[in-house]
């Protein structure tokens, strides 16, 4: 899979990750630097909680974004592993069992769920595959909701405490955010390095030109079902902060909605791009609980701003953004372009 | 009504905005005017107002503004602040929106939410902060088997409405063998499971139940298999009595229909028509109860609103009620929340909307239940149907007849509990 053939076809949104130096590294540190300094710059500990949220619906949309935006396979179903997850740990938690196990099984959970999607689901491609993973999520919801015996039905399953990881008790909400960002960080990294190596541009190649991929030998299959596999095992994390965070978890959080607001994160951010879900996350996280404070038709907003980004940045908030100030400093720079001064000014279009 | 829900937020957003120019002006070291004035009682309300539950949970947030409106925003000596939020109806709404209402608004009682499992996914959380929650949420365990200390209950229990009404099938109909049939999920169990129970108890028994999906579009396949007894119990929740009656009687069936609180709900007559003459209910609130607080009540929907109201509107303005009398007996303190939750569980009112009330040692109401039967005679407010109250039961506890301990012996009802017997 080392193959150099892979270069040709890599995706130019992950090009935007690996071009910049410096200046890309600085960027970073002062992203990371401002997501650790949130809880202390926050005094109300709702917006730590919110702020919490975002972190673990982002890396929910991370791993969706993984198989809608790379793999262009779109998946109505990731509510249900999101939900398998969580529902183990909360059942092993419930009958006593330590957070260890219970963390432990509720991603072998996870990963076993998904392989049993992505079998089912990888046969078909387009809309047969989102009506597959439509079915299936709705399977797992109907378990959750019918066997009463394991998952309470709608009533749920309460989960008392949360994990001590080294002694440091996360029931405080900045000790929780912390915990979630360090995870949230290492889905951004896991995710960022699985796009740049050779696994994801071929990946990305099986999106665009399949069976050009399966001419040049790649097993489009395969890739398909690793990738699938990824993404599972980050809405499986993502599932299981969940379950902390709110230490409740019971059928609605499986249903075809929820999987559809992961949807929606990952598109009205920028599907195949690295941030764009992270910044779906939060837009969908902000409106749906700190807008719907001020505003009774909270949801008529969404659809608006959902309408909105369709018109007038139909890639997404993180590619459309890049590309109106590209065309900006463009504009810009061709003015200055005229007076034949400011030519070594000259940005970088072209990266 | 959306008019006057707008008007609240924007009163709030002006609340915010009054803050921020006041915390500007003691920045600037303006001379702020030194009233001397209680810090204002701040009153959360967790309710449903996106989303199918949102029916219920409108009338929810109408009758705590009747309320405050008739006492002028001023309960127990103090000011109210009400901030009303909206769960979405599901638990991480619920969850979040109650952290809203804590961390941020720092409310001094909570009323809502709606639904059990709304009250489940919040149920840790009040007890860690707590924080007094005075839910509708019926679920029954959380003041049976496993209660909750700072939940106090002025509403009913799941079952508790439909036991008296077992008893009253089997003792005063003369009805022998029941037909259950209710929606798929835990509000639906705990009802037929107590309606079982107490007609099993006096003699009658259940020959089938079934549980259509909470969404079903046409009831028409269940109605069909309705056969082999002498009355039909549906447990329905929302809008879906209205259809499942409406299918009952183009099937062409005959039998009585008995059903709880939600299945005749007053705020449900005027959209009913003559497929629910004779239907009986048992209710903890009804149009007829013959209090000053009642019309007061009633008359304060209908100028506010528009809305003849139902349970739901009703049981808040209870709470409302109760969280007045318990300020009152605490003399308008509330900032010890042991000693607040304290008196909330000792009220003891006799002027309610659904009439005298007060509260076992589980904080679950011990009240008046009352058995109706809707016909057209004695319809009032422009209603063409009317809950005719037929009996009353005075005192009913969450154990009906049964002594506490035997009651919490058992399981909680559930869809195999109590199992079906040979009929």
């Amino acid at each position: 899979m080392n193959s150099p053939a892979a270069s040709p076809v890599t995706n130019p949104a992950t090009s935007e990750l690996t071009g910049g130096g410096a200046v890309r590294r600085v960027a970073i540190a002062v992203a990371v630097l401002a997501l650790v300094a949130v809880p202390y710059a926050i005094e109300q500990v709702y917006y730590v909680n919110i702020a919490s949220q975002i972190l673990l619906y982002a890396v929910f949309a991370l791993g969706l974004n993984v198989l809608v935006g790379y793999a262009g396979l779109v998946s109505l179903g990731h509510a249900g592993l999101f939900g398998v997850a969580a529902y183990v740990v909360a059942y092993l938690l419930a009958a006593g069992h330590g957070h260890a196990l219970a963390i432990l099984a509720g991603l072998a959970a996870g990963l076993v769920a998904t392989a049993g999607f992505a079998a089912l689901a990888l046969r078909a491609t387009g809309i047969s595959f989102i009506m597959i993973t439509l079915a299936l999520g709705e399977i797992i919801w109907g378990l959750a909701y019918r066997w009463i015996s394991i998952t309470g039905g709608d009533n749920g399953i309460s989960v008392s405490t949360r994990p001590m990881p080294f002694g440091l008790s996360l029931d405080a909400p900045r000790a929780f955010y912390d915990a979630t960002l360090i995870v949230f960080l290492l889905a951004v990294g896991a995710v960022a390095i699985f796009v740049r190596s050779p696994f994801g541009a071929a990946l990305c190649g099986t999106r665009d030109q399949p069976r050009r991929m399966n001419a040049l030998g790649y097993h489009v299959l395969m890739i398909r079902f690793w990738a699938f596999m990824f993404s599972g095992l980050l809405t499986s994390v993502a599932g299981i902060l969940f379950v902390y965070y709110t230490e409740f978890i019971s059928p609605q959080a499986l249903a075809l909605t929820a999987s559809a607001e992961g949807l929606l994160m990952v598109i009205s951010g920028g599907a195949g791009t690295l941030l764009g879900p992270v910044v779906g996350a939060a837009l969908v996280v902000i409106v749906k609980n700190v807008v719907s404070a001020y505003i009774t038709r909270w949801n008529f907003m969404l659809g608006a701003i959902f309408v909105a980004i369709v018109v007038f940045m139909p890639e997404g908030l993180v590619p459309g953004a890049v590309r109106l100030t590209r065309s900006a400093w463009q504009s810009a720079s061709r003015q200055k372009g005229t007076t034949r001064n400011a030519a070594a000014s000259a940005p970088r279009p072209q990266s | 009504m959306s008019r006057k829900l707008m008007s609240r937020k924007v009163s709030r957003r002006a609340v915010l905005a009054g803050t921020a120019v006041g915390a500007a002006a003691a920045l600037t070291r303006f001379p702020a005017p030194a009233v001397a004035q209680a810090k204002p009682f701040k009153l959360g309300l967790l309710t449903v107002k996106t989303g199918p539950l949102a029916q219920g949970g409108i009338q929810m947030e109408q009758g705590v503004i009747t309320y405050l409106k008739e006492t002028n925003y001023t309960i127990g000596g103090r000011k109210v602040d009400f901030v009303s939020a909206d769960t979405g109806g599901n638990p991480a709404g619920a969850k979040t929106k109650a952290q809203e209402l804590v961390e941020r608004d720092n409310v001094d009682v909570i009323l809502g939410p709606l639904a059990a499992f709304e009250l489940y996914a919040i149920n840790e959380y009040v007890q860690q902060q707590k924080m007094p929650v005075l839910s509708l949420a019926a679920a029954d365990n959380l003041t049976q088997r496993t209660p909750n200390p700072y939940l106090l209950r002025a509403s009913a229990t799941s079952s508790q409405a439909m036991q008296p009404m077992g008893h009253y099938a089997a003792t005063e109909l003369k009805l022998k063998r029941a037909f259950c049939i209710t929606e798929d999920f835990a509000f639906g169990y705990e009802q037929i499971g107590g309606f079982q129970a107490a007609f099993q108890k006096d003699g009658g028994c259940v020959v089938n139940k079934l549980w259509p999906p909470l969404v079903t579009p046409d009831y028409t396949p269940y109605v069909a298999q309705i056969s082999d007894c002498d009355v039909v119990c549906q447990g329905f929740a929302g809008s879906n009595p209205l259809r499942f009656m409406k299918a009952y009687a183009s099937a062409g069936l005959k039998y009585p229909v008995v059903t709880g609180e939600t299945g005749a709900d007053d705020a449900l007559l005027k959209s009913y028509g003559d497929e629910a003459i004779g239907l009986v209910s048992c209710c903890p609130y009804t149009l007829d109860v013959q209090t000053d607080a009642n019309h007061r009540f009633i008359d304060g929907m209908l100028k506010n609103y528009n809305a003849v109201p139902g349970q739901y509107a009703a049981l808040l303005y209870v709470n409302c009620q109760v969280v007045d009398a318990a300020l009152k007996a605490t003399g308008g303190e509330s900032g010890d929340r042991e000693k607040f939750m304290a008196a909330l569980k000792a009220v003891n009112l006799t002027d309610t909307p659904r009439g005298p009330l007060k509260f076992d040692h589980l904080n679950n109401v011990v009240g008046t239940f009352y058995i109706r039967r809707i016909g057209t005679k004695g319809a009032k407010y422009g209603l063409k149907l009317w809950n005719e109250v037929i009996k009353t039961y005075d005192n009913v506890s969450q154990f009906w007849t049964w002594p506490e301990a035997e009651f919490l012996a058992h399981p909680v009802y559930s869809r195999d509990y109590p199992p079906l017997t040979k009929c």
